[in-house]
């Protein structure tokens, strides 16, 4: 018997609301930072999911928004408690400690570089493509390890978690929920964007661009909005992020951060709503226990990523309902 | 006499020192099937990509209405009434045939910048879509996914995706390729029925096919059309029984 | 600002590039070939630097170290190739980058296991330490030029063998067409095979000889694996020629803009200040010039295909 998709995707996210609240009772609140951690990485990889799975856009290099993210948070935050502003010369910013506005410097900020990345890198396709966005990650680690105003190679340390109004951030279940909130309204997107006329059409350019053209779009064009919107979406979760941790360092940037970005989708389901949720979560799961039993723990990482290419193209997902994830 | 819907003049694309296509110029009048037919090789597909945008020529120019399109890109061209199917099937495979023919309207209506409400609930798109599916007799199989779908449906849905565009003009790569003959016969009833809605350039080696259809047939080869005439014409004349219906006969 | 010290750099920058050429000629051909995006060359590089540091810390002699990094590379290659890669040649780019890259997590992991997580030395031979002087009167440090020598060695034998020689030709014919060399004859699993091992012996070479100046350590390998993806995407994917000159554009870019930036950028800023804008561009340099590359050609210097 096969389970159906959509109660598989709602049994999820109320697996994902249930651990937290139940370690809330039972007063173990590292349970709800773990939990938190996997709604995170989910958000990052939903919005992956968008250039990956529907538009086929194998991004090596996503870690550039979520470390842009982080580093937006780590930046603004670092200026509100050292009393300093930003100097660009002619004028001057104030940091901030608000998490709204922070998420709309991130978001801005990411959406500009999405675009110019996605720019140049549209031009080429393929394997080109996975190594020139490959290459602007190491271009941003490179320069956030060398930019010693920010903490270079060592990063930046925020004293106290962000503000929001009306919430206390610090109380960890109450960061959670504004993580998950986060996350169900980016799922929601991801629901709507996929269905749309957009989705429908970029989906349709993934598999063959020539059919996309004939009907008088330009799939480039199509490309390009996606990679933005999967840009903006993962350094949203950047900032979520860096104010988990309270920390950012130019391993936001890593090309390992890319690289399992990538792993969560395909351990999920490429392409399908739920693929990054329950990616992120197997993928948390197996570093907190197999971490606690070994050091090694990324060997049997590895060997499971194996076996998922190599015999369960679909990812769990597809184990599950029966469903093969789209063909990147 | 009105003027061409489609009007091709001089073209030309060289691919190193072979000359695919050589100073091809042809008509598109309104209401009429122009066939275009000639051995493998001739640079019939070559001509199609120049036509449609696909490949930039050498010389030559392109008009579809009186417009010169000869700088358009393939979606432009799309945009200014030229629809295209392919001789292999270009689908996506992954989504159900509705998909793909609402796929056309989104292109039709250039509405691809909508990112909320579901394509396949606008009504719009989907009425669209229907109509094209009712008349190539695909409404059967509206949900199938395209993979699925027989060599002989695709055929169909292809058609019915540029029927979707509500074009100026077809151009059809062998839309009759790998049909059986019930098939073959199928087709040919339906784009009979087609030209009142536009003219149709098309290429196909189905002969039975372009004899029942064509109103005018032209013979491209080695780069050339060495005879442009009716079906009679055609088959009465000496050159091209040399050059290409000898060689079946 | 002296000659002495730009021949000096010059020499560096030839250094790191023919270095980075080893990686990349595996990396390029094994794309060329079998159209395989191997993520794990980098870890190739690092078995080959463990061998070497292992076999001469107990025999004491570099040659043994180099000879055995050659043949702990080639084995791994032609295992992996055999137990997992060969399931990936039809795969999509997506499957070829996940499974590589569950390799690098399991080499090492792996490596790690066996070897800890402190850092190995591997010594320079005492024939080859110590500098030499060139013409003009430049110290220059005798290993450093052997390297240059090698890998310049390699790339005249690879050349060679690709033009000359039967396999060479099977190599050549299997980039235009797959079934054509199956038709052949050619067994195109072993040729696949031998290539693999080819391509990773290259880089367990580079991977030992680079070990005696920097430590040999876990992780070593990824960072000169994404310089060799650079060196190829500047090349074009496929051309050992590419290749070639990417690695020593790469390898002088880089070394030459890390020393040269900071002194450009004080002849219009504070040294301070320079010195901290003219590393931190000069440590984009080489991703700067990928892009403008990629701008000007989408396919490379030298590249055909996508």
């Amino acid at each position: 018997m096969r389970l159906k998709e959509t109660y598989l995707n709602a049994a999820v996210l109320l697996g994902l609301l249930a651990v937290p609240l139940f370690a809330l009772v039972t007063d173990e609140p590292f349970t709800i930072t773990l939990v938190t951690r996997a709604v995170i990485l989910a958000l990052a990889a939903v919005g992956l999911n968008i250039a990956l799975g529907i538009g086929g856009l194998v991004s090596f290099g996503h870690a550039v928004f979520f470390g842009l993210g982080g580093y937006a948070m780590g930046i603004l935050a670092h200026h509100a408690q050292t009393y300093t502003a930003m100097d660009f010369g002619a004028f001057s910013i104030a940091g901030t400690k608000v998490m709204p506005v922070i998420w709309v410097v991130a978001v801005t900020l990411c959406a500009l570089v999405a675009l110019l990345i996605g720019l140049l890198s549209l031009r080429t396709s393929g394997v080109y493509f996975i190594m020139i966005t490959l290459a602007f990650g190491q271009m941003f680690f490179y320069f956030a390890i060398s930019w010693a105003q920010y903490g270079g190679e060592d990063g930046l340390s925020i004293y106290v978690r962000n503000d929001f109004p009306g919430l206390n951030t610090l109380v960890p279940i109450q960061y959670f929920g504004i993580c998950f909130v986060l996350l169900a309204l980016a799922l929601l997107l991801f629901h709507r964007l996929q269905n749309a006329p957009f989705g429908l059409a970029l989906n349709a350019a993934r598999q063959t661009a020539a059919r996309v053209e004939t009907v008088g779009l330009t799939p480039m064009h199509l490309k390009l909005v996606a990679f933005v919107i999967s840009g903006v979406i993962t350094g949203l979760a950047g900032a979520l992020f860096a104010d988990l941790n309270r920390f950012v360092s130019p391993s936001m940037f890593s090309w390992q951060l890319s690289g399992e970005l990538i792993v969560l989708i395909i351990i999920g389901g490429v392409g399908r709503l739920m693929g990054p949720v329950i990616g992120a979560c197997v993928f948390v799961a197996l570093e907190h226990l197999l971490g606690g039993l070994t050091v090694y723990w990324h060997i049997y990482l590895g060997l499971i990523l194996l076996s998922i290419v190599l015999f369960a193209r679909g990812g769990v997902i597809g184990l599950l309902t029966g469903k093969e994830g789209a063909h990147v | 006499m009105s003027d061409p819907v489609l009007d091709i003049s001089n073209l030309s694309k060289s691919f190193g020192a072979l000359r695919a296509t050589d100073d091809v110029s042809l008509t598109l009048m309104p209401g009429e099937i122009h066939a275009i037919i000639g051995p493998n090789g001739a640079g019939k597909s070559t001509l199609i990509k120049q036509i449609c945008g696909n490949l930039r020529s050498d010389a030559g120019r392109v008009h579809l209405m009186g417009r010169d399109v000869s700088s358009f890109s393939t979606q432009a061209r799309a945009n200014a009434g030229l629809a295209r199917t392919f001789q292999i099937s270009e689908l996506a495979m992954e989504d159900s045939v509705l998909e793909n023919v609402v796929l056309g309207a989104i292109g039709a209506e250039a509405r691809p910048w909508r990112f909320w409400r579901k394509a396949l609930d606008t009504p719009a798109l989907v009425e669209r879509a229907d109509a094209a599916l009712d008349r190539v007799g695909l409404q059967g199989a509206r949900d199938v996914i395209c993979a699925n779908l027989s060599h002989g449906q695709r055929r169909q849905l292809e058609v019915a995706v540029a029927l979707t565009l509500a074009p100026k003009a077809f151009v059809m790569d062998e839309p009759m390729a790998g049909l059986g003959a019930e098939g073959s016969k199928t087709l040919t009833g339906f784009l009979d029925s087609l030209r009142d809605e536009a003219p149709i350039l098309l290429v196909e080696h189905d002969m039975d096919a372009v004899f029942a259809l064509a109103d005018r047939i032209s013979v491209l080869v080695y780069g050339k059309i060495i005879a442009t005439g009716t079906v009679d014409d055609i088959r009465s004349s000496a050159v091209v029984r040399d050059a290409y219906l000898g060689e079946e006969a | 600002m002296s000659a002495i010290l730009i021949i000096e750099q010059v020499l560096n920058g030839l250094q790191f590039g023919v270095m980075l050429f080893l990686m990349a000629a595996g990396l390029t051909l094994i794309f060329g070939v079998m159209g395989l995006i191997n993520l794990a060359h980098g870890s190739l590089y690092m078995v080959g630097a463990f061998a070497a540091a292992a076999v001469a810390g107990v025999t004491g002699s570099f040659v043994l170290g180099l000879i055995a990094a050659l043949i702990a590379a080639a084995c791994a290659g032609a295992i992996v190739e055999m137990v997992v890669i060969r399931r990936l040649y039809k795969a999509a780019h997506l499957d070829q980058v996940l499974a590589t890259f569950a390799l690098i997590l399991i080499f090492s992991e792996g490596t790690r296991w066996v070897f800890g997580s402190f850092p190995l030395f591997l010594d320079i031979p005492d024939a080859l330490s110590g500098p030499v002087t060139l013409p003009g009167g430049i110290q220059y440090p005798l290993y450093r030029l052997t390297l240059i020598a090698i890998g310049l060695a390699v790339a005249i034998g690879l050349w060679a063998l690709i033009e000359k020689t039967r396999i060479g030709i099977q190599i050549r014919a299997g980039e235009n067409d797959r079934e054509m060399i199956a038709a052949l004859g050619v067994d195109i699993s072993r040729l696949y095979t031998i290539i693999f091992a080819l391509g990773a012996a290259l880089a367990g070479l580079a991977g030992a000889l680079v070990g005696a100046i920097q430590s040999v350590q876990v992780g070593m390998g990824e960072p000169v694996l994404i310089l060799a993806f650079v060196v190829i995407v500047i090349g074009g994917i496929g051309s050992i020629r590419g290749a070639f000159i990417g690695a020593l554009l790469v390898g002088l870019t880089d070394t030459l803009g890390g020393v040269f930036l900071p002194e450009l950028f004080k002849l219009f800023m504070d040294t301070g200040a320079a010195q901290k804008s003219g590393s931190a561009i000069a440590s984009m340099g080489i991703y700067i010039l990928m892009g403008l590359v990629l701008i000007w050609r989408p396919t490379g210097l030298f590249g055909t295909r996508a």
